[in-house]
């Protein structure tokens, strides 16, 4: 009986270390590795360009659509229960609030991680498995500092400029509904919301959380697109795994941020 | 494949729209253009009691905006409680002016009513207000009425 | 830094052992590879000559023995110095691996711009000579996904001699060819070869074409060189292993039945 558990645990303890220690320790050394190898991205400006294009302009459509949806259906949801206080002129503070410090920077970050985070897993891992990276070795350029580099600080960059864009568009989103449709007052809109809303408290704040973001999901990104076997399951495994623990970091992240930030304001 | 250029273009545009978006956000939204941190001066005010006042509660005086609470402790010598407020540099008030702790609407939130005294002088960085009035509690004004009212009852025997 | 006794050998393999843990993939490997020829090293899948050409290239590091190439030992080189290199080798992968995200012209190209400073100008001419020299500058704006697989594996060619290495190495290039390209693949490896001056080694189970090109032949098998000669010895040999591998024999020392019970045991059995 007691053999038995101890097989168990022994058995759990293997997969523990096999899959999350030893891919951690290999994650944080490749993160360190890239960081390394980060001159060429800076001083050949034009590759690291090349990869915003592809990780965070194609992602403008998703969220700019995405950022005004969710602002309608906030100012929508909100004005719902406002109403009911009378506090109805509140809504701004409300749909801008949730966006700058919550919805903002998550949503644009977990719609990044599977649009613009899947694609770079996707395009490492098939050019490993295409012996595209060994042939560059070969060629004696390192794959690290040309083709990992460049996509990781693409991430890092676009990730805040899209959070930002999520929020504008949303608190227009907001505005259309709350003003436009449903007729609270846009005075009182626009100027409760400017004085509940804090540059330093909540707008920085929500900058640097999706900077925390966009470096976990361009890591993540990255590293399990050149860590992916070289088959085709492999690579869409990878894919896979990038959306998700991606998300699951950004919303463990979230939690750690927000109690950081924002606790008994 | 795009060319050098259409690139240059895309994320050029991108990085406009992004900063477009930051303005926004800091100007439109936030209070960023309403208060440079450079032009405020800090004036002490010492309450019994403030009742639920917070730092960052604005300071009105004739119900404008005139500057920001910007901490809050306990004077253990006095106990009392000494709260900072940082006034915007533009307007200067008199030595003797008086700050109270009022409520926006009945349930609101607390904010400082400054008002002014008639000193020729005004306050520099640094000064404390001498006259404060303390926020009203509701307990002890339920107390007081109750108190009141047994007064009265007790006089009328 | 330190060059060795002046040898006519461009690479020597001496004694190396390779393996992961208790897997062994090669055993006490020695060969040479004369400067100027052209060398094929042969064998079934799984012999380790694809490794081989990994350990020769320093891709990968040897547990026991010496890799030298230009009388550098391989594995003891520096990060910087193996760089050095391999600008100095040209190595062709199995299906090409050319870059999918840039026109064949950006391929060859591509190691002009990143090691050299020439302009532009001519960067461009050298890389239409090199598309010349394999029979594609017309497809030099095609992306690698227009690309049939004989052409991509040439215009990967072209993209491994750009620098004018003095080392080809070739990794299974006849595989999946149709017969026209098969032959073209061919004489270019010689037609490289001789006018670049250069050495090469060509890693194959090809057994016609390579006999055709190449000036030696290493055949290994199970992870050691069991024969080695020029391809008429080769095509003489009596090593039971090499005949079914040259003549392509279904039954002999590589069994045709994968080890299974008695025959009549099996089919009777409920």
């Amino acid at each position: 009986m007691t053999a038995r558990i101890a097989e168990l645990l022994r058995a759990l303890g293997a997969r523990i270390v096999n899959n999350w220690v030893w891919r951690l320790g290999f994650a944080f050394r490749f993160l360190w590795v890239t960081l390394k190898e980060s001159g060429a991205s800076f001083r050949r400006f034009h590759l690291t360009i090349r990869e915003i294009y592809f990780t965070g302009v194609l992602s403008l459509i998703i969220i700019l659509v995405s950022g005004l949806f969710v602002g309608m259906v906030l100012a929508l949801q909100g004005y719902d229960t406002l109403v009911r206080f009378g506090s109805s002129e509140v809504l701004g503070v409300l749909v801008s609030l949730s966006l700058v410090r919550e919805l903002g920077p998550v949503v644009a970050g977990l719609l990044f991680a599977s649009r613009a985070g899947s694609a770079i897993t996707a395009e490492i891992g098939l050019m490993k498995a295409t012996e595209q990276l060994a042939a560059m070795e070969m060629m004696a350029v390192d794959p690290i500092a040309r083709v990992v580099a460049p996509r990781f600080w693409a991430g890092v960059i676009s990730m805040p400029v899209l959070a930002a864009l999520f929020s504008a568009m949303g608190v227009f989103g907001g505005y259309l509904v709350g003003v436009q449709l449903i007729g609270v007052d846009e005075g009182s809109f626009w100027s409760q919301m400017q004085a509940a809303v804090d540059f330093r408290e909540d707008v920085l704040n929500g900058v640097i959380k999706s900077l925390v973001f966009g470096v976990a999901v361009a890591w993540i990104a990255v590293y399990e697109g050149y860590d992916a076997p070289p088959t085709a399951e492999g690579v869409s495994g990878a894919t896979t795994r990038t959306v998700v623990t991606s998300s699951l970091a950004i919303l463990a992240l979230d939690v750690v941020l927000t109690a950081l930030m924002f606790r008994g304001t | 494949m795009m060319t050098r250029k259409e690139l240059d273009l895309w994320v050029g545009i991108f990085a406009v729209i992004g900063i477009g978006a930051m303005l926004f956000l800091s100007l439109k939204v936030a209070n960023l253009a309403s208060f440079s941190a450079a032009d405020t001066y800090q004036i002490q005010a010492k309450f019994e009691n403030i009742g639920s006042l917070k730092v960052r509660a604005p300071v009105k005086s004739a119900g404008v905006v005139v500057g920001r609470v910007s901490e809050i402790h306990f004077d253990n010598e006095s106990f009392e409680a000494v709260v900072t407020l940082n006034i915007d540099g533009r307007f200067k008030f008199p030595k003797d002016s008086s700050a109270k702790i009022m409520t926006a609407g009945l349930l609101g939130e607390q904010y400082i009513g400054l008002s002014p005294g008639g000193d020729s002088a005004n306050l520099k960085s640094g000064d404390t207000l001498k006259l404060t009035q303390s926020a009203v509690v509701l307990e002890n004004l339920i107390g007081q009425f109750l108190y009141n009212k047994a007064a009265e009852g007790d006089g009328k025997k | 830094m330190q060059d060795t006794v002046a040898t006519s050998n461009l690479v020597e393999v001496d004694q190396v052992w390779f393996g992961y843990d208790e897997r062994r993939i090669l055993k006490d490997i020695n060969l040479v590879v004369p400067k100027g020829k052209v060398v094929a090293i042969m064998g079934l899948s799984g012999c380790g000559k694809t490794t081989l050409l990994r350990l020769i290239g320093g891709a990968l590091f040897p547990n026991e023995g010496e890799i030298r190439v230009a009388g550098r030992v391989v594995n003891k080189l520096g990060d910087a110095e193996l760089f050095e290199l391999r600008r100095k080798m040209g190595m062709l992968f199995q299906f090409g691996a050319l870059f999918t995200d840039m026109s064949s012209f950006d391929n060859v190209a591509f190691q002009m711009r990143e090691h050299t400073d020439l302009p532009e100008s001519m960067i461009r001419d050298l890389a239409l000579m090199k598309l010349q020299a394999v029979g594609l500058r017309g497809a030099a704006d095609l992306m690698p996904a227009e690309l049939s697989g004989g052409m991509a594996r040439r215009v990967a060619l072209a993209r491994s001699i750009a620098l004018d290495p003095m080392l080809m190495l070739y990794d299974e290039p006849f595989t999946g060819l149709d017969p026209i390209s098969l032959g073209v693949i061919g004489q270019l490896i010689r037609r490289l070869n001789d006018s670049l001056g250069a050495t090469s080694i060509v890693v194959t189970h090809d057994v016609a074409e390579a006999l055709e090109l190449v000036d030696y032949v290493y055949y290994m098998s199970a992870g050691k060189v069991e024969f080695q000669g020029t391809p008429d010895e080769v095509r003489a040999g009596k090593l039971p292993s090499l005949r079914q591998f040259v003549y392509g024999e279904s039954d002999g020392p590589v069994p045709f039945h994968y080890p299974a019970p008695e025959y009549r045991q099996d089919l009777l059995a409920q």
